[in-house]
């Protein structure tokens, strides 16, 4: 696990210096929460199976990180150590009701496919694991950017597994959004037909991509691709 | 009988890990060495056990329309069975800071996110939704939680040996931690559904 406590910015520096934009694209590759920090796989496993959940949750993710890393970050020194789990599983709590609630209101369907997946961003490893490493240790700016960060980092891995995972395993892309792309399979719905194209009849879709085991599988690979390009994140030991 | 049954069901059949895939962060982030797992390992086996009755007790006597104040407070049960996790993985790391410190620091920050293992509280939803009653609560805590460290020290022996492979560098470690366990849940999804009781009789 990278350590990321950065010592504290005593003097006044632009909203968004050097250190600031590192805080924010950091996260994207050399200390991305999936590849790198092993932060937030369970639900890497459960809602990658489609494109649309897997956006969804990035955004709450996104919302529920940035915001908790703040008040949190807020209120670091008001927390006593012995309660700051519970402090902070409070504190998210709230702020993925607040999500809960306002899907709720604003998208109804979406709501309705998703309302498991939105409670279990309270037990989200990325939300604590950041508040623990970074925001119980910084100031509130420098916290709100790496919470940020993070969730983009996550997102960006979650959308690539799930585009990978709908298309070979159910042969389509972004099904329940408006773009819904039919791309292969078996009825004349899709843009190849497999039952009549010449050259794709051989083609089944893989029922192991349904599997949270697939997910661990493409996450593995994506490990391997990364770290061939980032010689730095190889593991010498 | 029926609690020995869930407890042989929970830890082999119907493994948290390798079947459902719950608490894979602190699994893949923890699994270098077979001592810090077995430390962990643990952990999650007195977690899980002792949550689990407790959470049965609030369920039961607090939040149920049948129970001391007549009304229905499920909507409450998220929270408090958090709490109540994060309550006592917090007594769990006082303890451990106290007696092994060296095995504190090994564990980091994967510590406090015992709290936020989904193995702990989706635990606490299963016994829920399968309708537990208090001794095979016990039975299901333990058995899940000594099936997490079963799996968790299984893929801390297989890393621990895999070093010694000639694996491609950028794969080493976290990559093949990943793969690894894919593997195993393969295997493990062919024990799926084997139901001990009928195997009695």
């Amino acid at each position: 696990m990278a350590d990321t406590a950065v010592k504290e910015v005593k003097e006044k520096k632009p909203l968004l210096g050097k250190k600031e934009r590192k805080l924010l694209l950091d996260p994207l590759n050399d200390n991305n929460p999936i590849t790198v920090q092993v932060l937030g796989i369970c639900s890497a496993l459960a809602v990658t199976s489609m494109v649309l959940p897997s956006v969804v949750i990035s955004v709450a993710v996104v919302f529920v990180t940035a915001f908790s890393s703040l008040f949190v970050s807020l209120l670091r020194r008001k927390i006593p150590k012995q309660v700051r789990m519970i402090a902070q599983l409070v504190i998210i709590a709230f702020l993925v009701t607040v999500v809960e609630l306002l899907l709720k209101a604003y998208n109804y369907p979406v709501y309705k496919q998703l309302s498991v997946y939105i409670g279990l961003i309270i037990t989200n490893c990325i939300v604590m694991g950041r508040l623990e490493a970074f925001a119980m240790a910084n100031k509130p700016w420098p916290a709100f950017l790496d919470g940020i960060g993070n969730g983009l980092g996550y997102g960006a891995i979650l959308i690539g597994v799930s585009v990978i995972r709908e298309l070979f395993g159910k042969g389509s892309l972004f099904a329940g959004t408006p773009i819904a792309l039919n791309i292969i399979g078996p009825t004349s719905d899709y843009w190849i037909n497999t039952t009549t194209n010449p050259w794709f009849s051989w083609y089944v879709n893989n029922n192991l991509m349904v599997l949270p085991v697939a997910a661990m599988f493409i996450i593995g690979v994506f490990i391997w691709v990364q770290r061939t390009f980032n010689q730095k994140l190889v593991d010498v030991s | 009988m029926d609690a020995i049954n869930i407890f042989i069901k929970s830890a082999f059949i119907e493994n948290m890990v390798l079947a459902y895939f719950l608490g894979m962060c602190s699994f893949l982030a923890v699994s270098k060495s077979v001592k810090t797992a077995f430390g962990l390992g643990l952990a999650v086996i007195f977690v899980l056990g002792i949550t689990m009755p407790i959470n049965w007790v609030i369920n039961t006597y607090l939040l149920s329309e049948s129970g001391l104040l007549h009304t229905d407070l499920t909507f409450l049960r998220f929270i408090l069975f958090i709490a109540v996790i994060a309550s006592m993985v917090q007594l769990v790391e006082m303890v451990i800071e106290k007696f092994s410190p060296a095995l504190y620091t090994s564990l980091g920050i994967f510590l406090p996110l015992i709290t936020v293992n989904c193995a702990i509280l989706g635990g606490s939803l299963f016994m829920i939704s399968r309708e537990y009653n208090f001794t095979e609560s016990v039975a299901f805590g333990l058995g899940g939680g000594f099936g997490w460290f079963l799996a968790i020290v299984m893929l801390a022996a297989i890393r621990e040996k895999i070093r010694y492979s000639d694996v491609p560098a950028p794969l080493r470690g976290l990559g093949m931690a990943f793969i690894l366990t894919g593997l195993m849940g393969i295997a493990f999804m062919s024990l799926m559904g084997i139901d001990p009781a009928a195997l009695a009789k």
